[in-house]
Parts: structure tokens; sequence; C-alpha cells
């Protein structure tokens, strides 16, 4: 039988979660040496299926078939022993302990003493390892200092360390810089030609085309079609994802600007950034370009009075203001979106009705008590204009997918009807259809009057979306570009320091 | 056949009542096993019983859905009952002014706490450990190691008086924990105190003033504590540095038996009642049915462990 060729086979998968059907009948075949793109919107099912078959979740309904042979995966670790391992989108590392411990964390090599480490040989097979992957890290270096790159880089290594046959990615890229997916790329190349199979989970079409030989689509938890790599089409693939057709990614909106609402002036924290100098006007949307870890979420943060500047002022509407508090920025008409929604912005195991009016509670608020009636109004109409999928406003954010959490966030803020909106990596790890969604709502935003302020490491959106373009390097603008004037090779040479 | 939805929404009920279910499956026992437990004089007593932890126990459940611990409560309580006894037995004050300082001292030490724990981000289990011995000290050094007793009627009132049937202890409990309820579910307070609970920084960049809500609940709790000690020195007719021994033991029981998680986030006031009546239930019953005072002890372990098990395993944190 034709079974032979394929390493993987989940048949008729079905799993449902309190108030949601997670997957229907949902089936994927993964040939041996494969590149498989599992594709799809945010709540789709992807990330489900996967911790089926990792043994996070068990199944309802459906049957797992390895190498032929019909198995039952009862927790990650008989996923590890039989060949399957996983490369999350959220790092799993301990950031207290070394790379090496790491990565070989419950299989470290013995010392000849009983119940020691022999660590010596420890670094050593991590040095290995590391070289093999092109990666120059010590290995006795902390998780916690390497930067988010590097980190998800180690948990590369990590699960290739198992020598597993199926390998899962999930949104490997969206913390890589260009340059870092370059050598991702050749490493997965590499694993192909050994015959490890791959199942690669991710919003970034481009990628998948030049990476996978076959992209599946699941939609609302169903198959809904396949592309072969010899017949990829982009259209059709994102058709087939969202169930409509997606013309504009970017709209461009050319906005005559209006006065200079935000003006930030020579902003310095020792050792993140300096020499921080910059308008926004009414309408104008001002991209903020560069690398990882080059000080962007810094100065915003700075900004917004999350952390306190050494030196430098900020002045709303020629106005100098003082905000040492994000209570006082909130209060001065502006929004922040951070860039680690789960960490930052959300508060899991409460509602979305609760998180969306978190912000403005004092508004609904008579005396001390809450209005719910005020409150659910806000709620709902904030799900309403977002198009926010969650089956009740009283569903905890944490059963939704990320990009219906990210949706939540934004809510939060608009709610705020702030002059000034702050977003640190809008649209990571997001799908198409979301995206386009996020990107014309700050289109409409802009036009309604806001000026916007946007980091991105995706350059294709910072050149479509933004008015005016800074490139950060090193905590310093190493260049200013308006959006006639920029090009791709113009802001990488820039944020690279050149 | 019930339906695969129906199910669904019976195990949903199931779980968001089950203390509920379990106190009633535990009464329902005990009724059938003692012809004693379900007469009104034997029931009154039960929540007398725990009316002086409970209102402890309500000041806890703020503390735990933030996310922190308060281990001082006990030792507050003492301190808050010695005050109480001193003042009164000398007829320095009337008895509002005697309340209303025993809340006071409660409110400072907590407030002493709540400023360490979030302003200088002391550990709060490390902070209220160091505060127990201090608090406890306080109380022996103010009384030389010796109880005071012998009150006058009006202060006795409020520990064994009763208006109609319900001894005064129940009253200003069942007050403590209509407040509670009230201030959780419908004020700007009570929501802040749920989000930091959920996710601390996510409040803190959502405006909320983190620092400021922290030290005033670790103070709304050294408060309570203050005043559940005078109730006690007036239940007891003493004031005793050595009172509320390990109460914050008991407080804490009843917060997570009544379906609080410690990390924060989730939880409820009628559900430390719910706990804390589980546990006086329980002590009763053992009590009725004449088992060593031993056992009980162990019981009580043995719920709270079952609570907790029971909330991980049904957990909707995730599966």
């Amino acid at each position: 039988m034709i079974k032979n060729d394929f390493i993987l086979q989940m048949k008729d998968i079905s799993k449902h979660f309190p108030g949601v059907q997670a997957l229907s009948n949902v089936n994927l075949n993964l040939k041996k040496g494969e590149v498989l793109a599992l594709v799809g919107e945010n709540g789709a099912g992807k990330s489900t299926l996967m911790k089926i078959l990792l043994g996070v979740y068990q199944p309802d309904a459906g049957d797992i078939l390895i190498k032929g042979n019909k198995e039952v995966v009862h927790n990650p670790n008989t996923a590890l022993h039989k060949g399957i391992s996983m490369i999350h989108q959220e790092l799993t590392l301990i950031s207290q302990r070394s790379i090496a411990e790491n990565i070989w964390i419950g299989r470290e090599p013995k010392a000849s003493i009983p119940c020691f480490i022999n660590w010596k040989e420890l670094y050593n097979k991590t040095e290995h390892l590391l070289e093999s992957l092109e990666l120059d890290f010590n290995p006795r270096k902390l998780v916690r200092d390497l930067s988010v790159a590097g980190q998800q880089m180690v948990e590369i290594a990590r699960a290739l360390s198992y020598n597993a046959e199926i390998i899962i990615m999930d949104e490997p890229t969206s913390a890589l810089t260009e340059v870092e997916v370059e050598r991702l790329f050749r490493i997965i190349n590499g694993l192909k030609s050994v015959k490890v199979s791959l199942i690669y989970i991710s919003h970034k079409i481009d990628e998948i085309f030049e990476l996978a030989d076959r992209a599946m689509v699941l939609r609302d938890g169903q198959n809904v079609g396949e592309q072969e790599h010899g017949q990829f089409d982009k259209k059709n693939l994102i058709s087939m994802m969202v169930g409509r057709d997606i013309t504009a990614f970017f709209p461009k909106k050319k906005l005559p600007p209006g006065d200079v609402v935000f003006e930030a002036k020579n902003l310095r924290i020792k050792g993140s950034f300096e020499n921080i100098s910059f308008k926004v006007r009414e309408r104008e949307m001002l991209g903020i370009a560069g690398l990882m870890g080059a000080g962007r979420t810094e100065i915003v943060r700075a900004i917004f009075g999350i952390d306190k500047l050494d030196s430098g002022e900020i002045y709303l509407n020629g106005n100098a203001a003082n905000i040492s508090h994000p209570h006082q920025a909130i209060q001065k008409g502006i929004g922040f979106i951070p860039e680690d929604r789960k960490k930052d912005s959300l508060a899991l195991v409460r509602s979305v009705k609760e998180n969306i009016s978190i912000t403005i509670l004092g508004e609904f608020c008579r005396k001390l008590f809450i209005s719910k009636s005020a409150e659910l109004n806000n709620c709902q109409n904030m799900i309403k204009l977002l198009s926010i999928r969650t089956p009740h406003y009283n569903q905890l954010v944490n059963f939704l997918s990320g990009g219906n959490q990210q949706k939540v966030v934004l809510a939060k803020w608009l709610s705020t009807k702030p002059r000034i909106l702050i977003l640190d990596e809008p649209t990571r790890g997001i799908d198409v259809g979301a995206k386009a969604e996020i990107h014309r709502l700050m289109s409409n935003l802009a036009e309604e009057g806001l000026a916007i302020i946007m980091i991105s490491s995706e350059l294709p959106e910072i050149l479509g979306m933004s008015d005016r373009i800074i490139v950060i390097h090193g905590g310093r603008i190493k260049g200013e570009f308006s959006r006639e004037d920029a090009t791709q090779e113009k802001i990488l040479e820039c944020a690279v320091g050149n | 056949m019930i339906s695969t939805e129906a199910r669904q929404r019976i195990g949903n009920i199931l779980y968001r009542y089950k203390m509920i279910l379990i106190l009633l499956a535990i009464v329902l026992f005990l009724s059938i096993a003692s012809n004693v437990f379900l007469t009104s004089g034997n029931l009154i007593n039960v929540v007398k019983q725990i009316s002086v932890i409970s209102i402890v126990a309500v000041g806890m459940t703020f503390v735990i859905l933030t996310g922190g611990i308060d281990l001082s409560v006990g030792a507050v309580l003492a301190v808050g009952g010695v005050i109480a006894a001193r003042m009164t037995k000398n007829e320095i004050a009337p008895l509002f002014v005697v309340i209303l300082t025993a809340c006071a001292t409660g409110g400072v030490l907590g407030f002493i706490n709540g400023t360490l724990v979030s302003r200088l981000k002391v550990p709060p289990f490390v902070m209220t450990l160091g505060m127990m011995s201090i608090a406890r000290g306080i109380s022996y050094v103010y009384t030389e190691g010796r109880p005071i007793v012998n009150f006058s009627k009006n202060f006795l009132f409020i520990g064994q008086g009763s208006i109609w049937v319900i001894p005064m202890p129940v009253v200003i409990m069942l007050s403590i924990v209509v407040l509670g309820v009230i201030v959780l579910n419908y004020t700007k307070f009570g929501r802040y105190v749920y989000y930091i609970g959920g996710n601390t920084e996510a409040a803190r960049v959502s405006g909320i003033n983190v620092e400021w809500i922290l030290t005033f609940v670790y103070t709304l709790v050294g408060a309570l504590a203050g005043l559940a000690g005078l109730v006690l020195t007036a239940r007891l007719n003493a004031g005793q540095p050595q009172a509320g021994l390990s109460y914050e033991l008991d407080a804490i029981a009843a917060v997570v038996i009544g379906g609080t998680s410690l990390s924060g986030g989730i939880g409820s006031v009628s559900g430390t009642l719910v706990g804390a009546l589980i546990i006086g239930i329980i002590n009763n019953g053992l009590n009725l049915l004449n088992v060593d005072p031993f056992y009980q002890l162990i019981a009580k372990g043995v719920v709270i462990c079952g609570a907790v098990i029971l909330d991980t395993q049904t957990s909707i944190k995730g599966k």
C-alpha cells in the first residue's frame, strides 16, 4: 500500500472545548522527508491539531498513525519517544539556566559519580550541536541574556537534538531577522536531505512557498484544501484560508497630515537608547524599523511611562508632558499595544469583557460602582467593530486564538479613545485575514485623526503602512525616510548599522 | 440519552457550584448520621464558631486574589484583640472608638506589609512571615504575657450578645461578607484586584496604580484582622496575646476550599464563606459523632487537599 510513504497520518481527528468545536474530522498526511505547511487563520485549529499530535490534548475521536501503526500519544514525553518533537511559538526555555542545560534538560550526560552531571561533556555536546547550526553561542551563557531571536534558535537546537523524525515548527521565524531566517531555511533543507519530515506552521505565505512541498489549509477546524509545490497560488491559498477574497493587504492611505500632536526630544535611557527625537502629526503613521534588540520597544515603553526616562522631553500638542506612569499617558490620550500580548496586555483568566473595559473602568463608574450596562455596551461595540470571534463576552481570554486575543488588546486600547496610538509589532503571529483587518482599522483610525506610531520588523508592513519611517540601530536613529524615498534595502542598511 | 450539549451544560453548572454542592452533600450526610446536627441550636453554634476566622478570611480572599498571601493575620488579630481589651478595660474611650482603634492598629500593620510588598518588592510570603513574628511579639510585650480579662456588658455584647437569634459575631461576619461581595463584584477597586491577580504587568500597563491597590488590600486585611481580634476578645471575655495562633492557616484554607486560586485572579468572597462553612461543619460533625478531636485536624487537612485536587483537576485554566 502507498501507506509506506506516509510517516504520519492523522485521520478524522475531532476535538471539542467548552463552547467551541475546535476540530471536526481533520485529516493530515505527512510523507517522509516532506515539508508540509499547515496554514490557516488564527482559530482555525492548527495549534490544537499539533497539540493533539504532541500528546498535550487527547482527541475526542480519530486516529493517529505513525509509520503505519496506530499510536496513542499520552503526553509530550511519549511523543518524543515516538520521534515527534515541536518548536513552539511561545518560548519554553528556563531563562535562569544556561543554553546547555536547557537543551539537554532531562538527558544530561552522567558523570562517573552517580546522580552527578558530566558538565564537560554537556558543554561539549552543546558546542557541537550549536556549531552544526551555525550558531555562535557560548553554551554556558544564560538564556535570559540572549535576544528573543537567540532564544528561538536555542529552541530549534533543542528540538533538533532529539533526532526526531517529525518536527513541528510553529511560527519559527516570527522573531527572526532576514539573515537568521536564511539560516533556518538552510537548516530545514539539511533536515529534508536526511529524510526528517517537517510540519511548518506559518502565516508568512512567501516563506511557505519557498520552503514547503505541500501546503494544507484549515478553516474553522476543518480541512479546506491543499496545494502542491508546483502549483502554489497565493490568492487561492488565502481565499481558502479566509473563505473570501482578500484584495488589498496594506491599504495605502494618503491623508493630509494635521498638526504635530506628539514630539519627542532627546529621549535617553542609559544603555538602551539616546538622542531619540521625532514628531508625529495627526492622520500620520510613523513606522519605527530596526532589528530586534535595537531599542525600539524600550523607547515606546519609556514614552508610555512604564520605564523611567533618564533625560529628554515629550510634548503633546506643543505642551510639555511629564509621564511617569501609564495612567498619566492614558489620561493624556496615548494608547499602547505592547509587543507581548500574553505577558503585558491580557489577564488570561479574566473574561473578554473585563479585559476590554479595564483601561476605562472609571468611565463606567458612578461614585464607586460599575455600571454593568455601560460596560457591556462598550464591550459589545468593540466586539462588533473589531470582529472579535468569541462565543460569549464572558469567555476567558485564554481560550481565544492568538489573533482574537490581539483584537481584544486593540479593543481595550481603542476604548480609551486615544489621540496617539503606539503599536509594537501589532500583527506578529497573526494570520493574513486578521492582519488585513488590523491594517484597515489602523487606516480608519488615522483618517479619524489619530497619530499612529508603529514598530514592526516586517519590512513590507512598514513600507506599506507608514507615511514616514525612522530606523533604529543600537539605540539611535540611523535613518529617516518618507514613504516615497524608502526601500527595503535602504531600511535594512540602516538597521544593520551602515 | 443525554445529548452532549446537555451534558456539557450540566458539567458547567456542577463546576461552578461544586463547593456548594459538596457543602450540601456534607450537610445531608450529617443530618442523617446525627439527629442533633440539623437543630437550630447546633447550626447557630457552627456559624458562631466560624465567624471570627471568616472575618479574616474575607480579607484574605482579597489578598490571595491579587496573587499574594498574608501569614500575619493571626498575629495581627491578637494585637487588635489586646489593644481593644486594654482600651475597654480602662474605659478610656467609647465603644466605637475602641472598635476603630482595633481596626486602625491592624490597618497600620497591614499598611506596612502592603507598602513593603508593593514598593520594595518584598515577596508577600516573606514579608508577612516576618510581620507575623513582629506582631506576635508586640502583643506579648503589650500585655506582658498575661491575658486581660473582665469587660463591660456593652463590650461583651459584641461577642456574646445576639440580634434576635443571630449571635453578634455572626451578624458582624455576615455584614463583612456582604460588603466584601459588593466591593469585589461591583466596584472598580474589586475589578482591579481581580485584574492585578490575573496579570500584574498587564494591569500596570493598563494604567492601574498597582502599588496603591496592593497596599490597600494588605491594609484592608490587617484592619479586618484587628476587628476579628476585638470580636474574639469579646467572645472569650479575655484579651489574650496568644489569640489567633494558626488562624492564618484556617483563613487560607477557607479561601482555597472556596475556590480562590492561590496564583490569583480567580475566586470569590461567597466561595470563601462556603469554604469556611465546610470546615466548620466538618469539625462540628466530627464532634457530634464523637470523633477524637485530633482526628479533626486530619479531617481538615484532607478537606483542604481534596478541594485543591478537585480544583486543579477541573480547572478552566486549560487542559
